[in-house]
């Protein structure tokens, strides 16, 4: 797929973010393509191929009245949305279909009507790691953050100064969940939930959802949203659970994504202007930067400490507040799509001036899969 | 509350059945000599089916964990570690760090550990790990 051949031309959230009891799991991706077929100006009869995790294509489809003729329920948790625009993308330039939609809604903090995963004792996770006593992904995407720390010298400090840095970001953004500043003493003194993760290091819970629209650039010319242009996409997937990691310091999955991702787009990391880097956990974009080769080995948490990534830094990086502070409704990953293509079209709460690339990456699972998409509003 | 337990499946029966009788059974490909875990009748290094089952030392070394301060209802009230250890023989696996304060200052990153099996039905015995004098 040549680069900056396809494009979005409908993003959109749910109308209502946070705490929505009135919608169900299945309402919030109904309400989030209704508001993004709106901002794309196209009805449903318009759209013919479509792609959703959570939910199952076919509900989606049938409940908005489309008719697909390209389907994508690739479901490979958080960073799901990611793998769908890359391949979204490939099928309108492939010519299966000319106009994807893909939705995303969750009911994470209301629990209406949720997607249910059953746990099953025969499976490699049933076998091999529930027994221990994981349960919810704080006991699980989490497990790897020592050994992390231990090998690049990053603290319990620093991965606070990440959670005080988004709330930063939060608070220039009315949408964000939680806005007020916090401290690093505040961090690391928040309940413990599972050493070394404090509340404040962990992701919020809300109810949420977005979609995307995507057709050829050649079309996108006609709509009338600003073009965002799909310049370069990554996907990998390394492990099943958590434990067969192969080096609890480095994500394979991300390293295999971010490499397919630069090399489709032909840039540098000098070329980017604005990041997000899905942060389920404080540790998890710090992996991010070094995984994707925005900093050496054990250098991430000098982009914190020298407040690069923060507001007037020259890495912005999860400026919406991100799931630390934003809006985490279980697969986040939509989330950062949307704030990617505010910021290039210029129309971000906390807009950076001037950006012309965006790096989006979202982690799957524990670390099992990652999806990286680059944007450009330049043609 | 029962702990939630595994279901074995014919390709893991060996690790389960060991576990029973007090050994912590790998597998090694006979062709290419690599030792590996979770179980499965092939070699994920050189994809030969021609794999044995080797009975592990129970050293390993502690490669990472929480301490999960939120139990899961089945797994009492108090916070307990949940820990990735390296065998000698080279796989990791999963388990908890027994027989030991569950704080951050008794567990140490890359401290020595041993196997211990604990019984939980008549069925399924699990490994759990426990620190030694290095």
């Amino acid at each position: 797929m040549k680069s900056k051949s396809i494009a979005v031309v409908g993003a959109a959230e749910t109308t209502r973010m946070g705490a929505v009891p009135e919608l169900s799991n299945l309402g919030l991706n109904l309400d989030a393509a209704l508001n993004a077929m709106a901002d794309a100006g196209l009805t449903p009869q318009d759209i013919d191929g479509i792609a959703t995790a959570g939910e199952h294509p076919w509900t989606v489809s049938t409940m908005l009245g489309i008719k697909p003729k390209w389907i994508d329920s690739t479901n490979v948790g958080g960073c799901s949305y990611m793998v769908h625009v890359r391949h979204a993308a490939a099928a309108i330039a492939a010519g299966y279909c000319t106009t994807v939609l893909i939705t995303h809604g969750e009911s994470g903090r209301s629990q209406v009507a949720p997607a249910r995963y059953a746990p099953n004792p025969g499976t490699l996770f049933g076998q091999f790691e529930s027994p221990y006593g994981l349960g919810a992904p704080v006991t699980q995407v989490t497990l790897p953050a020592l050994r992390f720390m231990k090998e690049t010298d990053t603290t319990e400090e620093d991965l606070a100064l990440l959670a005080v840095i988004q709330r930063e970001w939060a608070a220039k953004n009315p949408r964000a969940f939680a806005r007020d500043p916090i401290t690093v003493d505040q961090v690391l003194s928040s309940s413990m939930i599972a050493y070394p993760f404090r509340k404040l290091l962990c992701c919020l819970v809300t109810d949420g959802g977005g979609a995307l629209i995507l057709t050829s650039a050649d079309r996108a010319k006609d709509f009338p949203t600003k073009p965002v242009y799909i310049m370069g996409t990554g996907e990998g997937i390394e492990h099943s659970i958590v434990s067969m990691m192969a080096d609890m310091s480095t994500s394979g999955a991300f390293r295999l994504s971010g490499e397919a991702a630069f090399a489709s787009a032909g840039i540098t990391h000098a070329d980017v202007d604005h990041v997000m880097l899905y942060d389920p956990f404080a540790h998890v974009p710090f992996y991010a930067l070094e995984d994707l080769g925005f900093c050496g080995r054990g250098e991430a948490k000098y982009l914190y400490r020298e407040r690069h990534t923060a507001p007037g830094g020259r890495l912005p990086v999860n400026t919406s507040g991100g799931g630390l502070s934003y809006q985490h409704s279980g697969m986040y990953g939509m989330f950062a799509l949307q704030e990617s293509v505010r910021q290039m079209r210029g129309i971000a709460a906390a807009q950076i001036e001037g950006a012309k690339v965006s790096v989006c990456h979202g982690i799957g699972s524990m670390f099992s899969a990652a999806g990286t998409i680059i944007f450009t509003n330049e043609a | 509350m029962q702990r939630a337990l595994p279901q074995p499946t014919p390709e893991t029966r060996h690790f389960w059945d060991g576990c029973k009788a007090g050994e912590l059974r790998l597998q090694r490909c006979r062709a290419c000599t690599h030792t590996y875990f979770p179980p499965r009748p092939f070699c994920p290094q050189c994809v030969s089916r021609d794999v044995e089952v080797v009975v592990a030392s129970g050293r390993a070394t502690l490669y990472s964990y929480v301490i999960n301060h939120r139990p899961r209802p089945d797994m009492g009230k108090e916070p307990h570690s949940i820990a990735v250890v390296t065998l000698a023989e080279g796989p990791r696996m999963m388990t908890n760090i027994v027989d030991c304060p569950q704080t951050p200052e008794a567990l140490v990153l890359d401290m020595p550990l041993e196997v211990r099996f604990e019984p939980q039905n008549d069925d399924i015995t699990l490994p759990f790990f426990r620190p030694v004098e290095g």
